[in-house]
């Protein structure tokens, strides 16, 4: 048997520091002013953050106010949950309920807002150029992706949603209790005239994306699993990109602000909020 | 030695108020509205863990619809089956409109209403006797409720197809803490704009009873 190159702890640090510089697929990039796929129009030194989302994988992130966050489907058959909370007091957080009421349609898109349960707009839609969303079925849980794939146990290979949104989540203090109802975003799920959920799995072509702009200091949850109701055998998701950079605070002749009412209202409630 | 299903709690929640109980398993909850178009505002926790609870997601996707009616199972947020619908003697509820609040009516309505009484209102007060708060808060079921959804995707709540005497009954799959809030809602049509009385009966498996030598 021969000696082991890590048989003692300056072999092992060896072993260890020789791994940088490796690069892969699903990653951050640190420094994020670094980040090899900076949006168009964006100088490197206002990036906050780069990270592309394994299939499975799952990141979370504090973003101040004025944030722009972009959500990139790589290869066309991303899935990215999400939870949304007012990072100063995380009590406050996304309502799904809430968002599709207030605004009187639960198909999400360019020019729709992400309500919390305390009747402010946590994020706003910018850009969108997918084929829809889902704000209905919420994430996998362990038990589903147990019953389609064997085991659906976090430690498997087919991480569940829930697991991975608790994950994230508890990285900031908050547990099971905090795990809202969320959004699957990039697949899309209408409501059929009998109530039928829809989904469309794709897969889509790759490079599809969408643009949030964060309205409040957010803690951001992202997981990036197989939807739950994916006919798929397979554990059929695709990597995931998040991109996020300062911008400025929404002003108050916005046009997403000021498109309806109850638009104008939950940002209103937002701008009372920071009147400090 | 018998079994036999027993009536073990029979009550009024008034207008505009809350409600919770404990529901075991195999216990059977029926609702009643009793003057139509009341909508009954619903959570569900597991009785020993409430950090299990009703999710209207798990439920939607279970049963591939955004509507409840007679065979839904109502799931939680782990995936299991918490309770099922028995008997609906209304086509359908809603499971996506979530509850009223002092701050959503602020958006839906203005700020003048800010100070009506609302569903979470009575779900905080409710919860907050047991330990439980704003977490705990999560979308809930509208019993009696209409909220279509078109085809772009519109959706609200509308006039109800509830009646007087209509019911729901459900059957308890585990141990359960339920949460009423009989809406307060005077804002929109989930009340009729006149929030009444509902009725709440609950029927368990009878006490095994010792055989007696009578004639």
């Amino acid at each position: 048997m021969s000696e082991s190159s890590t048989r003692d702890p300056a072999g092992a640090r060896a072993h260890a520091r020789a791994m940088a510089g490796i690069r892969v697929e699903a990653m951050p990039t640190v420094p994020a002013v670094c980040a090899a796929d900076r949006p168009a129009g964006v100088p490197a030194e206002a990036m906050l953050w780069e990270e592309t989302l394994a299939a499975g994988g799952y990141a979370s992130k504090i973003l101040r106010r004025g944030a722009r966050v972009r959500l990139l489907d790589v290869h066309g058959d991303a899935c990215v949950s999400m939870l949304l909370f007012n990072a100063e007091c995380p009590v406050e957080r996304l309502n799904v309920a809430d968002t599709v009421k207030v605004q009187w349609n639960a198909y999400l898109g360019a020019g729709r807002l992400l309500l919390s349960d305390m009747g402010r707009v946590l994020a706003s839609i910018l850009e969108d150029d997918t084929d829809g969303h889902d704000i209905f079925c919420g994430p996998s849980n362990e038990a589903a992706n147990a019953r389609k794939y064997g085991i659906g146990a976090n430690w498997g290979a087919h991480p569940n949603a829930r697991d991975r949104l608790l994950l994230g989540a508890a990285r900031h203090g908050l547990g099971r209790k905090d795990i809202h109802p969320c959004i699957n975003w990039f697949k899309p799920v209408r409501v059929a005239p009998d109530g039928a959920t829809l989904l469309d799995a794709g897969p889509y072509a790759p490079g599809r994306a969408l643009t949030l702009r964060a309205e409040m200091d957010l803690i951001l949850i992202l997981a990036n699993c197989p939807h739950v109701l994916d006919p798929r055998p397979g554990y059929a998701v695709t990597a995931a990109r998040v991109s996020a950079w300062r911008g400025p605070v929404t002003p108050e002749d916005d046009p997403v602000r000021n498109a309806s009412p109850e638009s104008l209202r939950a940002f209103l409630n937002v701008e009372e909020y920071f009147r400090r | 030695m018998s079994s036999r299903e027993e009536v073990l709690l029979d009550e009024i929640v008034p207008a505009r108020a809350p409600w919770d109980h404990v529901l075991r398993r195999r216990e059977t909850l029926r609702i009643v509205d009793l003057e139509g178009n009341q909508s009954a505002d619903f959570l569900l926790y597991a009785l020993h863990d409430d950090a299990e609870r009703y999710s209207a997601q798990d439920t939607i996707a279970a049963q591939r619809n955004v509507y409840l009616k007679t065979g839904s199972v109502l799931y939680s947020n782990e995936g299991n089956p918490m309770a099922r619908i028995v008997a609906s003697t209304v086509e359908r509820h809603d499971t996506i409109g979530g509850a009223c609040s002092c701050e959503s009516n602020t958006l839906r309505y203005g700020h003048h209403t800010k100070s009506h009484h609302s569903c979470v209102d009575n779900f905080l007060h409710a919860n907050t006797r047991h330990g439980r708060g704003k977490r705990d808060m999560v979308s809930n079921i509208n019993w009696f409720m209409n909220v279509p959804v078109e085809a772009d995707g519109a959706l609200g709540i509308v006039d109800g197809i509830s009646a007087p005497g209509l019911h729901v009954e459900l059957l308890a799959e585990m141990d359960l803490v339920v949460v009423i809030s009989n809406c307060p809602q005077i804002n929109n049509p989930c009340n009729a704009f006149n929030p009444t009385p509902l009725r709440v009966i609950i029927k368990g498996p009878g006490r095994i009873e010792a055989c007696s030598p009578r004639s």
